[in-house]
């Protein structure tokens, strides 16, 4: 198993040991594999994600039979919503003892079958060979995702003549990548149509690596782009034809190209209820184009015009070509008006003299920190502030739970990133109620001497939730406070983090200077005031 | 609303009925039975599965089935081209009064008579839905033990 690992390049691997995976990690100590010990395997998975995505490549997480491996759901549903390429390794009780109950014994095929691409239990160790060599392809190829393996512990001590097998025969699996000659034709055709065209980026623009390509695209035929979360980066944020994040909490400028599109181009994105909760109303306004490389994406949550199973990429690089012959000015002076409107907009509700704008602390940040700063965040508002207001200037630099959201995925996403990626910036983006969810990774953080860098927007509550109460269930607020919250200097002490914190906007700068300079691991606490919302009220001469 | 007869090709792997079951339910797609078997090649079983919805729901149960990697080959059946069998076993209650009409009613559906004791009679018969709905409305008045059908197999004509 180890072998296998090493043939399909891996080099750092996440997990946590156990009895029933102990062969596997006796044969690690003779292997260049560097492995990271994280806090839990919750946090394995996260990491191996986070690791996926800043380094381009397949993360590889392990653990344990039973409590270890149903640790690592949360990670692997979480990599498969957001399709992140993933392997992962549990160890599983002996052969003869499966379907026993036997102690540390859980069914985890049955159980990951909902979140993984593929999964296998071992029967044999001749299997291994061609299992790995089918794993790390699945995990990496179409559409990405995870693909767990469970080897019980005595197939891991059985001895074989490893040979990786040349090439996979998967008949059942043959992603579809070039497209239909007569649907390019007819794309070409809505465009030439259209007359207020828009581009929507997803996360699959960024995992077929058609960031680049698509830019060109956008260059060459000057027409607005959007994203969904998971597409941000896909485009510069100070792109010119770029109008920002859609859905419930996107920017204006992008829901409004969004609403009043007449062709609607999706490139990789699965029109998720939180991107596109009127997709039906949006269908039978404009001509929607939908590009994705899984063809179950394709008429699930709306029902294209068009519909093209193909990789972006091919998509792309045909539609390069030729620009096709419309006239689209009337609508980017449009757009043009919204997007400037929306830059000098000053998007804070709060301003206090005791507390910090996360906003402008993110924009500040942003003008502040390299352009391949690695960003992840948590789930909450500090999610969707990071979103809206720092700019994302390169692909796979924006890190965060789209699909799943799960809080707890920043802070282990980004000791993976910073694994993947050890010479840039990571930062974390987090708040106090998520933070806590992975707290123990801290330890892995300093264990790994990984200058991560912590930004707390703490408002010393679970914000989101906050705000949902305070916005439609009449300021009851339930169980939403974090006021007990402990004192974060101390424990960024015990971690061997440097720790500042500021509460005034004025002091935002020196602050991220220190952070940014920091030679290890950097703990920033910012005090945020309880009532600053995610969704800023948008005033009525504001809305054209 | 109506059935659709998916003829399903599989590698013959433990745990891929589960699969297929569980993302029937997960993604609320209404499943009125699952027959499956061997086929011709070894280590392959053919299902065939027969859903309830409409046009949009079964294109989407059949790309989400084909991403499921044992799965080979999905073929919507088409009614009129396709032959569907099912067969049930039913063990009626027979007494001196029911016994002959129980009797005359298998023999127009063409059941055989496979069990037979001093107060029971069981029958086998194979045929389409609606010939299987039809013998066992006829049957209901006359006391019903026990009913099992093995679901609808399916065929695409020549």
């Amino acid at each position: 198993m180890v072998r296998a690992l090493e043939l399909e390049g891996v080099t750092t691997v996440f997990g946590y040991p156990g009895a029933a995976i102990c062969p596997f990690y006796d044969a690690l100590l003779d292997s260049p594999i560097h492995h990271v010990l994280t806090r839990n395997e919750q946090g394995a998975a996260h990491a191996a994600s986070g690791y996926a995505r800043a380094g381009h490549t397949t993360g590889v997480c392990i653990a344990t039979s039973g409590p270890g491996a149903t640790n690592l759901i949360t990670g692997i549903a979480t990599a498969y919503m957001d399709s992140i390429p993933m392997v992962a390794i549990t160890g599983q009780v002996a052969s003869d003892l499966i379907g026993s109950d036997s102690f540390q014994e859980a069914d985890i095929t049955g159980a990951t079958s909902p979140f993984t691409k593929h999964n296998y239990l071992i029967n044999s160790a001749d299997e291994l060979p061609r299992v790995f060599r089918e794993a790390f392809y699945l995990a990496a190829s179409g559409r990405p995702g995870p693909v767990l393996i469970d080897v019980p512990v005595d197939i891991q001590s059985e001895m074989l003549e490893f040979i990786r097998p040349e090439s996979v025969e998967l008949p059942g699996y043959q992603p579809k990548l070039k497209p239909e000659p007569e649907q390019m034709l007819d794309l070409r055709k809505l465009l030439a149509e259209s007359q207020r065209p828009v581009v929507c980026a997803g996360g699959g623009v960024i995992s077929a690596g058609a960031s680049e390509p698509l830019q060109q695209l956008i260059d060459k035929w000057q027409i607005p782009v959007i994203t969904t979360m998971m597409g941000i980066g896909s485009v510069p944020a100070d792109h010119p034809r770029y109008l920002g994040t859609m859905g419930s909490h996107g920017v204006f400028a992008a829901n409004f190209a969004l609403h009043h599109a007449d062709c609607l181009i999706l490139l990789g994105a699965r029109v998720g209820n939180r991107a596109m909760g009127s997709a039906t109303a949006i269908a039978r306004r404009a001509k929607v184009v939908h590009i994705d490389i899984d063809p179950a994406e394709l008429g699930k949550n709306i029902r294209p015009h068009l519909a093209i199973n193909a990789d972006l990429r091919q998509v792309i690089a045909e539609l390069l070509t030729e620009k096709p012959a419309a006239d689209w000015q009337d609508w980017l002076t449009e757009t043009d008006r919204l997007r400037t409107q929306q830059r000098t907009r000053w998007p804070c509700a709060v301003m206090s003299d005791h507390t910090i704008s996360p906003p402008h602390l993110l924009e500040r940040l942003g003008s502040k920190a390299p352009a391949d700063t690695i960003l992840t965040t948590e789930v909450g508002q500090n999610q969707i502030w990071a979103a809206n207001h720092y700019p994302i200037r390169q692909a796979g630099t924006f890190i965060s739970s789209g699909g799943m959201g799960t809080m707890g995925y920043g802070l282990p996403a980004a000791l993976g990133a910073q694994c993947a990626c050890p010479e840039r910036q990571v930062i974390s983006i987090s708040g106090d109620g998520s933070l806590q969810m992975s707290l123990q990774e801290l330890g892995t953080i300093r264990q790994q001497r990984l200058p991560v860098r912590i930004i707390l927007l703490n408002n010393s509550r679970l914000g989101m939730v906050h705000e949902i109460q305070s916005l439609k269930y009449n300021q009851r607020y339930s169980q939403v406070f974090l006021e007990e919250n402990p004192d974060f200097s101390l424990l960024a002490a015990a971690y061997g983090f440097q720790y500042e914190q500021i509460s005034q906007n004025g002091q935002i700068d020196s602050a991220l200077d220190h952070l940014l300079t920091a030679e290890g691991p950097f703990f920033l606490e910012c005090v945020v005031d309880p009532h600053e919302p995610t969704l800023y009220p948008i005033a009525k001469e504001e809305t054209p | 609303m109506k059935p659709y007869h998916l003829s399903v090709l599989v590698n013959n792997h433990a745990g891929l009925l589960a699969k297929v079951a569980g993302l029937f339910s997960r993604r609320h797609f209404n499943i009125d039975s699952l027959a499956v078997g061997v086929a011709e090649t070894p280590g392959q079983s053919r299902m065939t599965i027969v859903v309830n919805g409409d046009e949009q729901m079964v294109e989407q149960v059949v790309r989400q089935l084909d991403k499921l990697i044992d799965v080979l080959e999905i073929e919507v059946l088409p009614d009129q081209q396709s032959v569907q069998r099912e067969l049930l076993l039913i063990k009626m209650s027979a007494s001196p009064e029911t016994r002959s009409e129980i009797l005359q009613v298998a023999e127009i559906f063409r059941a055989h008579i496979v069990d037979v004791s001093h107060d029971s009679l069981t029958l086998e018969v194979t045929g389409q839905a609606d010939k299987i709905a039809a013998f066992l409305n006829l049957l209901q008045p006359l006391g019903i033990r026990q009913v099992i059908r093995t679901g609808t197999v399916a065929i695409r004509r020549s």
